[in-house]
């Protein structure tokens, strides 16, 4: 999504002092793995014997904050580590093994779009039903039927059963019901990652109103670009536990060391494969210093250098660009540049420039990569160095161009 | 925003004292009534849509156990001897016993069947088994209208003073078929054998009612008093004795009832309803766990 200008939701709400409307205490949400499902099977493995094919784990291991009315709360964690354990729990869609969840106001719960579907009722009668689920009384529906039917688009399809739907279409009306419910609070799990991309920006159009009302939404998402857009508060849960509780910037790139050591960890096992190292790289305009911000127009210089321990024949290096928000700017490789390198044994230094960069305002990272011919990544190394694009006054957005207006007529 | 400031701030999940967390989920019950009215309009119209009989298919299956217990029990096994318009006193106590019958498989099946929707959102849980009791309601008025006129046809329309029976073996059916549903739908998402446990004891409590026979053959044969004390005052047995006391017309010299048949009915009520309250507080105990065990 790229949507330029950020918007700050809680700007338009600071006048009046805002009350709490989530207060999560000391919450611990431990979840047993049983191996024996039958009666005949837990007989047998009664007592102690039983202990042995039960698995404990915590999904949620005392989590504690306060949620104010109004703000915008990213959750974001690797997979598994109690997100969306979390968003159910405030639900109070399951009951936290201790601690307390306590909440005011009207709750929807966006856990999975037309959960409360019936695929033999007609979608006109599943809208009914679907809303009364989340808390709407039937004159209310009926007051916001026509709303709801414009927003996803339906048309005539509305009296037909939902199960002749396309998926699009089940999900659109869906989603078009769950945010017509006009929520105090409102939870979104990871349902904003379905549609085409024209629904995906109603929805989240839609999500940026919910922000101007000065509604509460608590959003689960993978997608770090949109939790820095979106979000003025992000929780970053990591095994259960609040790894970071605050700055959206801060707790992305918080996750992003998390997961690098994740897969660190996991690449170390094969490591073995291809000793191949990135061992560093910086970047910097030409004609100007390491820290000088790069302006329009300037050639961009990034110096590398390689390992390979073992000797590889046949490699590439690439090079990435991204923005703050994650999403890719700008990315080359050798092998599309059309140039083969020699073959690398033991240390080598690169300059890769690139002439006449658009960068528009803003902060980007820069990644190397080191990678085999069939494509394979032998190392990367992320966010290795940055440079600043400062503001110009008169564009944003990640290209820089000038503009200029004349009159036509 | 100061509107929100003025609410209270409330614990989510069900509360854990005794009589306050009843009357509290009551209430949060009685405020979805309207949900519940959909979900037992739901059930009903999905069960038989997109067949061209639709609805008739409720009917059915009643008739034909009807067309079976009276030709095969009453005229073949001869069951129907001294007993008057028998067809009228069969389908009495066959749709009062499928009242219960629908109650209970309906309820337990409700939780399990509506999986997809408690993991994802959250209502009252209670909701799912009630909105199964409603829809048997549904079906059993339908059953009772064609009883009435099938009274009204043979001229035999019960305008008598045991009317009265009617709405007691009606409560004491509910009351009894509710709290069993409850306890079952719960324990039906721990373990799935109890659906196919229902389905036999249901045919149990079937035969254990005087419904294709008459009470009078059960006190010639049944010599036991303690079994007999516990035959005659199953609920089950009570609220059929009710209702054919109510809606069945016969000569009242050919017909014996157990003595104080409505206090019974009153007293087997009152305890209902004590069971109804335990039966809601083991379905909130259970309840928390519902949507990580589904």
């Amino acid at each position: 999504m790229a949507i330029s200008t950020p918007v700050t939701p809680s700007a338009s709400t600071t006048g009046t002092e805002r009350p709490d409307v989530i207060v999560i205490d000391q919450v611990r949400k431990r979840f047993t793995v049983r191996k024996d499902n039958t009666i005949r099977e837990r007989i047998v493995t009664l007592g102690r014997a039983g202990r042995k094919h039960r698995q404990d784990f915590w999904a949620l291991d005392g989590v504690t904050t306060t949620i104010k009315a109004g703000s915008t709360v990213g959750l974001i964690g690797q997979n598994g580590s109690g997100k969306s354990t979390l968003l159910k729990a405030i639900g109070g869609i399951i009951q936290p093994t201790s601690g307390t969840v306590s909440r005011r106001g009207r709750l929807a719960a966006l856990l999975e779009l037309g959960a409360g579907f019936h695929p033999d009722l007609s979608g006109r009668e599943n809208v009914f039903l679907n809303a009364s689920l989340l808390g709407l009384s039937r004159a209310e529906t009926e007051a916001r039927f026509d709303d709801i039917l414009a927003f996803s688009g339906i048309g005539d399809f509305i009296d037909t059963q939902v199960k002749f739907y396309s998926s699009g279409m089940y999900v659109r009306l869906a989603f078009a019901v769950a945010v017509h419910t006009d929520p105090d609070v409102l939870l979104v799990d990871e349902v904003l990652a379905v549609g085409d991309e024209a629904f995906q920006r109603k929805c989240l159009d839609r999500i940026r109103s919910f922000q101007e009302q000065g509604k509460t939404i608590i959003i689960v998402t993978h997608s770090l670009s949109q939790v820095q857009e979106m979000c003025d508060r992000v929780v970053l849960l990591n095994k259960g536990k609040v790894l970071h509780d605050g700055d959206p910037i801060a707790a992305v790139s918080l996750f992003r060391d998390v997961l690098e050591e994740r897969r660190a960890g996991e690449l170390s096992a094969d490591v073995a494969v291809g000793r191949g190292t990135v061992l560093g790289a910086s970047v910097h305009a030409d004609g100007k210093g390491a820290r000088d911000g790069v302006t329009p127009g300037d050639d961009l210089v990034v110096d590398m250098e390689f390992e390979h321990l073992d000797g590889v024949a046949d490699w590439e290096a690439a090079v990435q660009i991204n923005n703050t928000a994650g999403q890719v700017v700008y990315g080359t490789t050798t092998g599309i540049m059309g140039i083969h390198l020699e073959p690398l044994h033991g240390r080598r230094k690169l300059r890769l420039r690139i002439a006449d960069t658009t960068f528009g305002t803003g902060k980007y990272f820069v990644n190397v990569s080191m990678m085999d011919s069939a494509g394979r990544h032998l190392h990367d190394l992320p966010e290795c160095d940055s440079f600043e694009v400062p503001s110009f006054g008169d564009a944003v957005g990640t290209v820089y161009a000038k503009p200029s207006i004349e009159e036509l007529d | 925003m100061t509107a929100l400031a003025n609410e209270p701030l409330v614990v989510v999940g069900a509360p854990t004292s005794a009589f306050r967390g009843t009357w509290r989920e009551l209430r949060d019950v009685f405020q979805q009534r309207e949900m519940l009215g959909m979900l037992i309009r739901r059930d009903l119209k999905a069960r038989y849509k997109d067949s061209a009989l639709g609805f008739v298919w409720t009917l059915v299956r009643p008739l034909t156990q009807l067309l079976i217990y009276y030709f095969v029990m009453g005229q073949i096994l001869g069951a129907a001897k001294g007993i008057d318009n028998f067809a009228i006193y069969v389908f009495t106590g066959l749709s009062a016993y499928t009242l219960f019958s629908e109650i209970v498989a309906g309820s337990t099946s409700s939780i399990v069947g509506n999986s997809g929707l408690i993991k994802k959102v959250y209502v009252p849980r209670e909701v799912f088994p009630l909105a199964s009791v409603g829809a048997a309601l549904v079906n059993y008025t339908i059953q009772f209208g064609i009883l009435i006129v099938a009274t009204l046809v043979i001229g035999v329309f019960p305008w008598h003073t045991g009317l009265v029976y009617l709405i007691p073996s009606l409560l004491v059916i509910l009351v009894y078929g509710a709290a069993i549903g409850l306890v079952l739908a719960a324990l039906n998402v721990y373990l799935r054998d109890v659906q196919f446990v229902i389905d036999v004891g249901l045919m149990v409590l079937l035969w254990a009612s005087p419904i294709v026979y008459s009470y009078s053959m059960v006190l010639e044969r049944l010599k036991v008093d303690w079994l007999l004390a516990v035959y005659t005052n199953n609920p089950l047995t009570l609220s059929v004795l009710g209702m054919q006391n109510a809606i069945w017309l016969h000569d009242p010299a050919d017909v014996t009832y157990p003595s104080h048949l409505m206090l019974r009915l009153l007293v087997a009520f009152v305890i209902g309803l004590f069971l109804l309250v335990g039966a809601q507080r083991v379905f909130s105990r259970l309840q928390g766990n519902f949507a990580q065990e589904l």
